[in-house]
């Protein structure tokens, strides 16, 4: 008696829990409606199964229960039965079947009108590619790879030179406009999913995969990767934002061409020299930072990174938060280069500055944080000598104190929580997992160990 | 996988056939009325060594059709270079040939209690085989020779591998011909060992079929 | 009785009877207990190794919902380390626990007593299976103390990321995974070769294939299926070694790694998908067939009523196990596959729920006018079917190619597939062993704490899983070391995790008091008779409890009726053994 109420009450239960729970799909933000639609006449099918045939146990646990003068039935089949219930069960299958399949082909057939994107996937950060304005993508192949042509293009390829190169977790469509989207890898399997459009498709090395859909509200949707590539696979996320089409052109106008970046000069360390002075008052003359002014080294750092740091500043990705009191004064330093060939050149001079190791300031257990920079070494190198390819700047040799207070940073949310740092909420995951100060002054004893 | 689809289809068909036509128009609750009847009507009568050398070949069939699968997948990828073979291997495929003759000569004799030839067919087929073995090693070296290494093709690839495959099979079939070879030299009666010399006449004659569709396979390709 | 030392497994199957098996006596205490080849010991053997393992990889499990239920919360575990756990987790329990209980374990020791052998027919091969299984576990559990430690790809161990920097364990702990898989198929192969030819070939007088119990159809066409399907796993692992080792390209596309172009090109990830898939969805049937053959027998003695549509349970099995080599793309639906081949996958996996569903209806159908027994082996056996319903039915959601789409690679796959291989066989297992440990021990498993065992596993595992499935709804992907800042996942979202975890711990702890039993019975349990539950299968038959070596006594026994002569009409008992002939 008792198993048979915990059965309708397990059964009871599970409905209630379908009904009233706050946890279902996502607002639909595209127009896969039908999918859906599916799902909704997928739960009807299963759901009346599912209840019927478990509310029939506990009545049978209840009715023939062993008791005094209770024997069972002795029918070995009963064909007739069992004839009607595969009917039963085929129409139902065959219900659920049909619209599945039917909703398919229209997921196989793209639209002639789609406009189409590319996306590239890679450990662990997205980038996008739009065909400009002769509608075609250039070629790409990842023997082209290197950190100047991050995109692979084939330099020979006319129509790849005004492709859109964007370099960033975050892409722009218009909204209303059904878009086929190319899906590319680098290195290993990754997937890339928007849950509000309900679609998703792994991006595989070697080949180009697509889906397509039509976003059909304004608003910003997270990407995930949905395809296990890795120890930075939760962290590897980007932005899809559908714009009106009026501000998806003020977008798109930002946005640089493969022939214009190219066409970028050189940073032009002299000219950088001479805008340095005012960084060298805090940073000193040869970049070697300065711990009573709370400037880091930044001689011998990557170039790109600094260069992304610098416009964060200037575009207030970095430094607005009211925690971060140093940050606050390198927005007003940023400000002073005004444009990005001025970026280019101090970054140029900086460069140039000789490479001097800081003195190690922060003591900790070394073998605790070897254990830690297991993690780290995956995006940031075994010798903490920093990846172009997946945006981790260097570590060794640089100055610890700062990696601590910025871990920190990273950790409450002063650095990285900022919507427009995309790759400083990469940080921000990844430093949650230090428990505590002592397990940070671990990890950066540790990195100073390294050559 | 259409290879290994066939195959599948192919054993299911015949596994599915066998368990119908053995239990289609039983009515099992119907106990026996007390006279013996014809119970056997499902008995497999072999050997049960023998049954389950086909099983075990039935397995390893699946492994090599699986392997074929991924080379016709693999095949229709970019980057295949056709290998050219080394004129060896057709030596050795007729060493092969040969050896399986010597299997079944020596099966026969034994199956007849012919001592004498039951020793000789034994012996041949071995020599035959660790000298096919031999010719393969040769096969490969001749290749390495000439610039073929295992990881700069596919097709390489799957030759070495291929080759690999059959030879540590026909190595593990030599294990048994040892055991059978050393109690028919210690004198062990020509019905006692019949048995293990038709298993490893059986197993010779598969490892030959693998070769030949291994072979031709890659020289088609 | 026989002084041969050697079994002859060469000897023919006269035509007009059964012929009797040579059986193997050990000499030596190492031969009788360690190197035994009594299928019964080989069976203990097997089932402490299996558990033993799967304890360690329960113990991963708690530690992976440990972050996920509280973030951050234990230093130790880093996303390297978690995704070691997820990785060792899953393949431990699938292939070391599940595969091993069921087929070595559950199969060595009823496949003989119940179609009425002394054995299994290549004794020496049986033992030689186990110690391979062993050595295959110790160098699985090697792989924890090299450098670089387990491997961390996932229990799919997909290319190229398997064996690239960025991965944990690539260095050697991915290459020992694969050593130990080869080795367990090995292994594997040698057993399921005995359990196959024992079902053929070694049946007593009288057990046609229509008397066998369901627990042997379960256990036989699985081995079928396993024998068949584990060669692609094999396949695979000898290509992704080679890969690792020797720089093949068999699954390895020109690629850039970390900003290096490596020198691999042109070999196909999807490739390795397929081999794996292609064993990967048998496996699972590998695993769910026996849990249905047993849950069968269970069902049928406790509730004294022959299992419902027996012939049709039997040809419902034959129809999985065949249709579950043709269903393996919906694994990979989203894979970047040729998409049309979405149609037809959906189209196999639909078709595979009708066989299935019959078999749920029957299982119910057998309760309906039965004369229910409520046991412990029948609560596990009822717990069987309402959670089994559950993952059957959300099979169909991601059966279906369009519905899979948006849930995919969602907490709602986990959901899933913890549902129907985790709880719903596991509960069997529990209820077998139940049922059979007083054959296997002569005494009885105490009630009481079975009782408490069967609620809180039962309530707690649907705990676990049921609501898992609405975080896949919402989008929660799996393998997400932790969720971060989404613009669509709800606050809630992290108390639901935070929930699931609490059950999952009081499940797992809950376990402790399953062992206890088995321990504690072993001294204290209430002695059992030889059929404490009057069954009518032949291993309840034996002559001595346990059954000793050569199960069963001076004579084989004949066989007269099936296994299901429950509340017979117009019998004295409830139940007629099998070996009980006839009234003339």
């Amino acid at each position: 008696m008792v198993f048979a109420i915990a059965l309708v009450l397990l059964v009871v239960g599970s409905v209630l829990f379908h009904l009233l729970s706050p946890w279902y799909l996502t607002p639909l933000a595209s127009n896969w409606g039908n999918i859906d639609d599916t799902i909704d006449l997928t739960f009807w099918v299963t759901g009346i199964v599912f209840i019927a045939v478990n509310l029939f146990m506990a009545w049978c646990v209840i009715r023939y229960k062993k008791s005094d003068g209770n024997t069972a039935d002795y029918e070995p089949e009963n064909q007739k039965l069992e004839f009607w219930l595969t009917i039963f069960t085929s129409l139902g299958v065959a219900a659920m079947l049909a619209p599945g399949l039917l909703v398919w082909s229209d997921f196989v057939t793209v639209p002639e009108e789609a406009t189409e994107i590319e996306a590239i996937g890679q450990q662990w950060h997205w980038s996008f590619r739009l065909p400009g304005v002769d509608n075609k993508l250039g070629t790409i192949d990842s023997s082209y790879i290197t950190e100047a042509n991050p995109f692979g293009m084939n330099p020979d390829d006319p129509n790849g030179q005004d492709d859109f190169l964007i370099a960033s977790n975050e892409l722009h469509v218009p909204v209303g406009t059904p878009v086929k989207m190319l899906l590319r890898s680098n290195d290993v399997l990754h997937n890339f999913t928007v849950t509000e459009f309900r679609v998703k498709m792994d991006l595989v090395p070697g080949m180009v995969t697509y889906l397509w859909y039509t976003p059909t509200k304004v608003g910003e949707y997270d990407i995930l990767c949905e395809e296990y590539c890795g120890v930075g696979h939760f962290a590897m996320r980007g932005r899809v934002t559908v714009d009106e089409d009026a501000d998806y052109q003020v977008w798109l106008d930002d946005q640089l061409t493969y022939a214009e970046i190219l066409a970028q000069p050189v940073g032009d360390p002299v000219a950088g020299a001479s805008a340095y002075v005012v960084c060298a008052a805090c940073h000193g003359a040869q970049g070697e930072g300065n711990p009573q002014l709370n400037s880091p080294k930044i001689s011998g750092q990557d170039g790109w990174y600094m260069k992304r740091q610098l416009e964060y500043f200037k575009s207030g990705a970095r430094g607005t938060h009211e925690g971060d009191i140093f940050g606050k004064q390198m927005i007003a330093m940023a400000a002073t280069l005004i444009d990005d060939a001025a970026i280019n050149n101090v970054v140029a001079y900086i460069d140039s500055l000789p490479d001097v190791r800081s003195a190690a300031t922060v003591s900790g257990d070394v073998g605790r944080g070897q254990k830690v920079y297991e993690t780290c070494a995956a995006c940031h190198g075994s010798q903490g000598q920093g990846r172009w390819a997946l945006n981790a700047p260097r570590l060794s040799g640089m100055t610890d104190w700062y990696l601590v207070t910025q871990l920190k940073n990273f950790r409450k949310g002063i650095r990285g929580a900022n919507r427009k740092d995309m790759y400083g909420h990469q940080m921000t995951m990844l430093a949650a997992t230090l428990a505590d100060d002592q397990t940070i002054d671990d990890l950066a004893a540790y990195i100073n160990t390294l050559p | 996988m259409t290879i290994t689809l066939i195959f599948m289809a192919g054993i299911m068909g015949v596994i599915v056939w066998w368990l119908v036509k053995q239990t289609i128009n039983v009515q099992p609750w119907i106990a026996d009325t007390g006279l013996i009847p014809d119970l056997d009507a499902d008995a497999i009568l072999q050997p049960r060594a023998k049954s389950g050398l086909l099983a075990f070949l039935a397995v390893v069939t699946s492994m090599f059709c699986l392997f074929m699968s991924a080379y016709a997948m693999r095949m229709s990828l970019g980057d295949w270079t056709p290998l050219p073979e080394p004129d060896v291997l057709w030596l050795n495929t007729g060493l092969l040939v040969l050896s399986s003759i010597s299997f079944q000569w020596a099966r026969q004799s034994a199956k007849h209690g012919r001592d004498v030839s039951l020793k000789r067919g034994l012996y041949l087929a071995g020599a035959l085989s660790v000298t096919f073995i031999f010719g393969q090693l040769f096969a490969w070296q001749q290749l390495a020779e000439d610039g073929y290494f295992l990881s700069s093709n596919p097709a390489n690839s799957f030759f070495y591998l291929f080759t690999a495959l059959h030879g540590l099979h026909l190595l593990g079939g030599l294990v048994a011909w040892i055991r059978a070879a050393f109690r028919v030299w210690s004198g062990v009666e020509a019905a006692k060992v019949s048995i293990s010399v038709e298993l490893c006449a059986v197993y010779w004659h598969f490892l030959l079929i693998v070769w030949l569709v291994l072979f031709g396979l890659m020289l088609s390709t | 009785m026989s002084t041969a030392t050697t079994h002859d497994e060469t000897s023919y199957v006269p035509p007009a009877e059964v012929g009797e098996m040579e059986l193997y006596h050990a000499k030596t205490w190492l031969g009788k207990y360690v190197f035994s080849q009594d299928a019964k010991v080989i069976a203990i053997q097997y089932a402490f190794t299996a558990i033993a393992i799967g304890m360690v990889a329960l113990v991963l499990s708690l530690l992976m919902r440990l972050q996920l239920g509280f973030p951050n919360a234990f230093s130790f575990i880093t996303p390297t380390a978690y995704y070691q756990y997820v990785t060792m987790h899953g393949m431990i329990m699938v292939v070391y626990l599940l595969t091993a209980l069921f087929l070595g374990g559950f199969g060595n020791y009823l496949i003989p007593v119940m179609v009425g052998a002394r054995d299994m027919v290549f004794p020496f091969l049986n033992m030689l299976s186990f110690w391979i299984y062993f050595l295959a576990v110790v160098v699985l559990v090697a792989s924890f103390f090299v450098p670089g430690g387990p491997s961390g790809a996932g229990w799919t161990l997909y290319p190229p990321q398997a064996i690239l920097e960025g991965t944990p364990g690539t260095e050697w702990g991915i290459i020992l995974m694969l050593i130990s898989l080869f080795m367990f198929i090995v292994g594997f192969t040698m057993g399921g070769l005995n359990y196959v030819i024992t079902v053929l070939q070694a049946r007593t007088r009288g057990m046609t294939l229509m008397r066998l119990p369901l627990t042997v159809w379960g256990i036989f066409i699985a081995t079928i299926l396993a024998l068949l399907a584990f060669p692609a796993l094999l396949v695979s692992c000898i290509m992704m070694l080679l890969d690792i080792l020797l720089g093949t390209s068999f699954f390895m596309p020109a690629l850039v790694s970390m900003g290096e172009q490596l020198e691999y090109g042109g070999g196909s990830p999807i490739l390795f998908q397929h081999l794996f898939w292609f064993f990967g969805h048998p496996e699972v049937y590998i695993v769910a067939l026996p849990a249905f053959g047993i849950v069968s027998d269970l069902l049928s003695v406790h509730a004294r009523k022959a299992i419902f549509g027996y012939r049709m349970m039997v040809w419902a099995i034959v129809a999985i196990g065949g249709l579950s080599f043709i269903v393996w793309a919906h694994h990979m639906y989203v894979s970047g596959m040729n998409p049309y081949f979405g149609f037809f996958f959906a189209t196999t996996t639909l078709i595979i729920a009708v066989p299935t569903a019959l078999k749920v209806y029957n299982w119910v159908l057998t309760l309906w006018r039965g004369n229910i027994h409520l046991t412990v082996p029948m609560y596990f056996a009822i717990g069987f079917i309402f959670t089994f319903v559950n993952g059957g039915l959300t099979g169909l959601f991601l059966g279906n190619v369009t519905v899979d789409l948006p849930l995919s690679d969602t907490m709602f796959v986990v959901a899933h597939f913890h549902m129907v291989m985790a709880v719903s066989p596991v509960l069997v297992v529990f209820g077998a062993i139940y049922h059979w440990y007083p054959k296997i021990t002569g005494r009885m498993l105490h009630d009481g704490m079975g009782m408490f065992h069967f609620w809180f596993t039962f309530i707690g595992s649907y705990a676990i899983y049921y609501p898992m499935h609405y975080l896949g709804f919402l989008g929660v992907p799996r393998r997400y070391f932790s969720l971060g800042n989404t613009d669509f996942i709800p606050a809630s979202a992290a108390s639901l995790n935070q929930a699931i975890s609490i059950a999952a711990i009081i499940v797992g702890i809950t376990q402790l008091v399953f062992i206890y039993n088995l321990v504690w019975s072993l001294f204290n349990g209430k002695k059992a008779s030889d059929n404490p539950w009057n069954a009518t299968t032949l291993e309840w038959q034996t002559a001595t409890t346990p059954p000793g070596h050569g199960n069963f006594g001076k004579e084989l026994p004949k066989v007269f009726r099936w296994a299901y002569d429950y509340s017979v009409p117009g019998a004295d008992k409830d139940f007629i053994p099998q070996n009980e002939p006839p009234r003339s």
